[in-house]
């Protein structure tokens, strides 16, 4: 016979693991990738591979020679971080600049803070952020959607919808001149347009979305909360002024606000604990995510938005506490 | 040009000075008086901060120990564990009362339920507590009253002076003990306690805190006291006292004469830091118990020169 | 039926391999020897009033309760006291227990040992009360607190529900589903001396969906009486949690740290209403009770009827013999139950069950960074925060646990099972319990 374990109850586990629940991100993201393949051409893919492969690659190098720490590459955090990161950049960022965005992403945004869970920040939009600021054009210069069925041609760049918006409200050009140029929703929703390669098509982020909902990866609070402030607020400025303010479902359809909302700002580290915070943190975004694409500089504000409410998680996890079982009456009792 | 420099300097200027006499009149109105004498005490303390003493930090200790100086003329009740005497009688001096001198003590590990002795039954999985193990089941050797060997008390020493070792999964103490106490709250079997370190660190006492009959002690463990009264037989000084199975040696009455190490029947009495035994000694327990246990003659020797590398040794026999 | 009753917050579904249901419970035949722990319910032990070489009798009086929340113990068989001893029980200690060499089956006179179905109610309420105490019953769902001081609400309150307790939501377990399709009858009956002692109009009988035999047996039972309803619930775990029951049966919900009789309601185990009809009807005190006996390397998977003090081993015995394989030995369900050190342990009052688990599923899995997933904030039914908790508690600040209300955790396990990170964070709140328990004692001392 054995010998017998004692341990505290439970004795049950479910097959739930860090693993699993990264691997299901994965799948969720594939849809989003096939699109960007599908416009971007290899491109996109090179930039993925080698995404993934140096995120990988610079969480063991770091695990193993700084931290000389437990290897945990196999947990799929950095495949995830890997894809991410991919999904914010344009499909024809040199391969150098790719590079240094995967060590910035978890060399900085994740290692530095020690590892998986104890990240404040997002570590692709870290990198991400970094990437802009450091090489703004390149990582500006969006390649037109082209359907890889096409054969190949140099890259033609030209700017995102939000990007077009942004320099032609500029240049003094009214909506109603501007419009007629842009993709139609029919094409936002595929991702016939210019943008960050992973970011483009709306119906395969919802897709990837809907699978993490079914297999509980994520829960709904974020996204919806998010997603209707930028309806909200957006649809306010544009029943104000529609001459000067583009319509709600152009802004949930374009840029970054889906994928956003759905991969980046549900990322389980650097949210909130609970409903009601999950809920100010989804608001949070959605407003900033508007003040900046409205009044800031840049076209587009959801990596700064996601960021900046990354690093009030602590203090919202304070003040929303779940409801607990048999407050509510106490009060009443005593 | 110029005269936005010169502006700048007198806007910050005045503000300098406004906040200045702002910060003045606070501070004198909110001034609140404190015996110069804490700040002294506090200084000559080892500000180890352990709690030993009973209070929350060094600075507590020099607060209250201020208190009953000026009030009470004593420092009943107040000792450093760290500092010892040396410092107490520095504290008094600032204080200006004379104390007594306390015998220096140290944790001792009133357990020998190693891996050999008390060989697991069981397996133990889950969070390396000793709290949360207590609450759960009585021990992988199975003893109820045994060392865990999860290690609260080496969580808890501030001064890394005790660990784990391995071989036997039983603490050490080393010489860094400075007798704070806090090891023994940590503990939730009691089995560590303060003792006299004796002179030249010479010590005796009992290995074991099984307070259960002989014949299930011994079940569990190959070294645990059965209670037999064999020591307390022997002893000359009354040091020894039996309650419920178990021998407890007083470390206020014990002479050192070793006596009660030689006829106990399963060896949980320790003796540490002694030479080794005299041939003519070490003969004698052999004759009494003949060939039965011929472990009984090696053991003091290689007790000793262990106890030679370090304070208190749990010893190391397999 | 997708809008059955159930509790709100948090809860897990785990597989319920429920492998013994329908077994008829069978009666296990009399050990040679019994070990009756002295310290077989919540509160004080009992005190033995038997001394080595005493001759008794089955359901003679050996230990008187130990204080007010305690209960009598009554020797499960015939024969001679052997001695009185230091035995190891489900605590993994050895404490005092009463041990008795069988001799013979000789029954205590006024028991009433045939299976007639007695309907007439002829007691106070007072009477029926004494008689519950007399008979030593505890709670058998597992919690074993005295079922007599729950029947006395404290003065300036009252119920005005009870609650049969038939959810049996552990996996695994299916001792009171058994005893309510062989017994519900008797059960009934038990219910409605419950009633008539806590001087309650309505009775509920909680079943969870995964029991329909059960639950329709029982409707048609409870059909004939007034009062009494069967309320079919939606499967969740910890639903057979007291408080989650009433939360769900009534909507109620219990204040944090007080009994459940605060909001009008008295929970009861099937098990324990069984025992109180037998204990009132026909004398008969708590020495018997239905442990079911289950694993999955286990040949046969049972359900048995057995004496109080029996070795655990001849359970095992009976429902097949230990598999090689097996790893870890549980006292009751897989969720709340304990690991045993040994099969010598006996059977208590409040064991409900005996599971065997291969080596294989023995273990837990390596832990891994906690990753804020929240999981097991949604699962858990008192809205705690276990991740928190476990944090404070690994950390040693148990005074920022205690705000946190570490002290409300009902030991469900429910945040662990669902871990991704497979950190034991029971372990940790149990820890932080323990550690603020300690602290509010000190403080209550002062």
């Amino acid at each position: 016979m054995n010998m017998l374990t004692i341990s505290g109850s439970p004795h049950l586990h479910s097959d739930n693991s860090t693993r699993k629940i990264m691997f299901g991100v994965v799948v969720a993201l594939l849809p989003a990738m096939l699109v960007a393949v599908y416009y971007f051409g290899l491109g996109a893919l090179e930039v993925i591979v080698l995404s993934v492969f140096f995120s990988v690659f610079f969480e063991w190098l770091i695990q193993k020679y700084l931290i000389k720490g437990p290897l945990t590459i196999t947990d799929g955090s950095a495949v995830v971080t890997g894809i991410l990161l991919a999904f914010n950049v344009p499909s024809n960022l040199p391969w150098w600049m790719v590079i240094i965005g995967a060590l910035v992403a978890i060399g900085i945004g994740k290692m530095s803070f020690g590892g998986l869970g104890k990240n404040i920040f997002n570590p692709a939009l870290v990198s991400r952020v970094f990437l802009l600021v450091s090489f703004p054009v390149a990582m500006t210069s969006w390649p037109k959607p082209h359907p890889i069925t096409k054969v190949l041609v140099d890259t033609v760049t030209g700017p995102t919808p939000l990007g077009y918006i942004k320099e032609g409200l500029g240049a003094g050009k009214t909506l109603s001149e501007l419009i007629p140029h842009l993709p139609s929703y029919a094409q936002q929703l595929m991702g016939q347009m210019g943008g960050s390669l992973g970011e483009v098509s709306a119906l395969a982020i919802l897709l990837g979305g809907i699978y993490m909902l079914w297999k509980k990866i994520i829960t709904w609070e974020i996204p919806v909360s998010m997603l209707l402030t930028v309806f909200v607020f957006s649809g306010i400025l544009w029943l104000i002024n529609p001459q000067h303010y583009m319509d709600p479902v152009f802004n949930l359809l374009t840029g970054g606000v889906m994928l956003g909302a759905v991969f980046m700002a549900t990322d389980m580290v650097t949210s909130p604990m609970t409903r009601g915070g999950q809920l100010l943190f989804g608001f949070g975004i959605g407003l900033i995510t508007m003040l900046i694409r409205v009044w800031g500089a840049y076209p587009e504000g959801v990596s700064f938005a996601i960021l900046l409410m990354n690093s009030v998680v602590p203090l919202i996890n304070r003040g929303f506490k779940p409801r607990r079982f048999g407050k509510v009456k106490a009060a009443t009792v005593k | 040009m110029n005269h936005i420099v010169i502006i700048s300097v007198v806007v910050l200027g005045i503000l300098g000075l406004v906040s200045a006499v702002i910060l003045y009149f606070v501070a004198s109105k909110f001034k609140v008086y404190e015996d110069p004498k804490i700040d002294e005490v506090e200084a000559a303390l080892p500000s180890a901060n352990c709690g030993g003493c009973g209070y929350p930090g060094c600075r507590a200790f020099a607060e209250n120990a201020t208190k009953s100086a000026s009030k009470n003329h004593s420092l009943e009740g107040f000792f450093c564990p760290v500092g010892g005497n040396e410092v107490m009688q520095k504290v008094a001096g600032i204080l200006g009362l004379e104390i007594e001198e306390k015998d220096p003590m140290i944790a001792v590990v009133r357990c020998n339920g190693s891996y050999a002795h008390s060989p697991g039954k069981v397996k133990f999985e889950g969070v390396t507590s000793c709290a949360f193990a207590h609450a759960l089941y009585a021990g992988e050797g199975g003893c109820q009253y045994g060392c865990l060997g999860l290690g609260d008390c080496v969580a808890a020493c501030e001064f890394d002076a005790i660990h784990m070792n391995p071989e036997t999964g039983l603490p050490v103490v080393s010489d860094k003990c400075t007798a704070c106490g806090a090891c023994v709250i940590a503990c939730p079997r009691d089995i560590i306690e303060l003792r006299k370190k004796g002179p030249k660190d010479k010590r005796i006492f009992v290995s074991c805190v099984n307070k259960e009959k002989g014949a299930i002690a011994i079940k569990n463990c190959d070294v645990a006291c059965i209670g037999c009264g064999k020591c307390e037989k022997v002893c000359e000084f009354d040091a020894i006292t039996i309650t419920s199975f178990l021998s407890y040696i007083d470390f206020d009455k014990c002479r050192l004469c070793r006596k009660c190490v030689e006829v106990c029947p399963t060896n949980s009495i320790w003796e540490v830091n002694f030479k080794p035994r005299k041939p003519k000694v070490i003969k004698e327990p052999e004759k009494k118990e003949t060939a039965k246990k011929p472990e009984a003659a090696k053991k003091p020797v290689e007790k000793t020169s262990v106890a030679e590398k370090s304070v208190n040794t749990k010893k190391s026999e397999k | 039926m997708g809008l059955l009753k159930t509790f709100v917050l948090g809860g897990i579904h785990p597989p319920e391999n429920k492998l013994s249901a329908g077994q008829p419970v069978r009666t296990l035949k009399v050990p040679d020897q019994v070990v009756v722990p002295m310290g077989q319910n919540l509160g004080a032990p009992s005190k033995p009033v038997v001394k080595r070489g005493d001759k008794v009798k089955t359901g003679q009086l050996i230990a008187e309760a130990g204080g007010f929340i305690s209960a009598r113990i009554h020797s499960p068989v015939s024969g001679t006291v052997f001695k009185i001893d230091q035995v190891m029980d489900m605590s993994g200690y050895r404490r005092t227990a009463v041990i008795i060499k069988v001799d013979g089956d000789e029954w205590m006179e006024d028991i009433d040992r045939s299976d007639t179905l007695v309907t007439e109610i002829n007691f106070s309420p007072e009477e029926i009360i004494e008689k519950v105490k007399d008979a030593g019953i505890v709670g058998m769902g597992g919690a074993t607190f005295p079922t007599h001081v729950k029947l006395m609400p404290p003065p300036g309150k009252s119920a005005d529900y009870l609650l049969i307790n038939g959810v049996e939501c552990e996996p695994y377990l299916t001792a009171d589903h058994q005893l309510m399709l062989e017994k519900g009858a008797e059960i009934i009956v038990g219910t409605r001396l419950l009633m008539k002692a806590l001087k309650v109009k309505k009775a509920v009988i909680g079943i969870e969906n995964n029991k329909p035999d059960a639950i329709r047996q029982m409707t048609e039972l409870a059909a004939k009486e007034e009062g009494i309803t069967v309320q079919p619930l939606k499967v969740k775990y910890p639903q057979g949690g007291e408080k989650q029951l009433i939360k769900a049966v009534t909507g109620r919900e219990v204040p944090s740290g007080k009994l459940p009789v605060e909001v009008g309601c008295v929970v009861q185990n099937v098990g324990t209403t069984f025992a109180v009809y037998e204990a009132v009807m026909k004398n008969k005190p708590l020495i018997e009770r239905v442990v079911t006996v289950t694993g999955k390397a286990l040949s046969n998977p049972s359900n048995l009827k057995v004496r109080i003090g029996t070795p655990i081993k001849f359970l095992v015995e009976e429902a097949g013999g230990l598999p090689e394989d097996t790893g870890k030995v549980i006292g009751g369900g897989p969720m709340m139950g304990k690991a045993l050190a040994t099969l010598d342990v006996p059977v208590v009052k409040g064991t409900s069950g005996v599971l065997l688990m291969r080596e294989a599923e023995s273990h837990r899995l390596p832990e891994s960074p906690c990753i804020r997933c929240s999981k097991c904030t949604q699962v858990c039914p008192m809205g705690l925060e276990p991740f928190l908790l476990s944090r404070l508690s690994r950390m040693g600040r148990f005074e920022d646990a205690e705000k946190e209300k570490v002290m409300d955790c009902i030991e469900c396990g429910s945040c662990q099972y669902t871990c991704p990170a497979h950190i034991p964070l029971l372990d940790y709140l149990r820890l932080g319990k323990n550690k603020v328990g300690a602290l509010i004692r000190a403080r209550s001392k002062k």
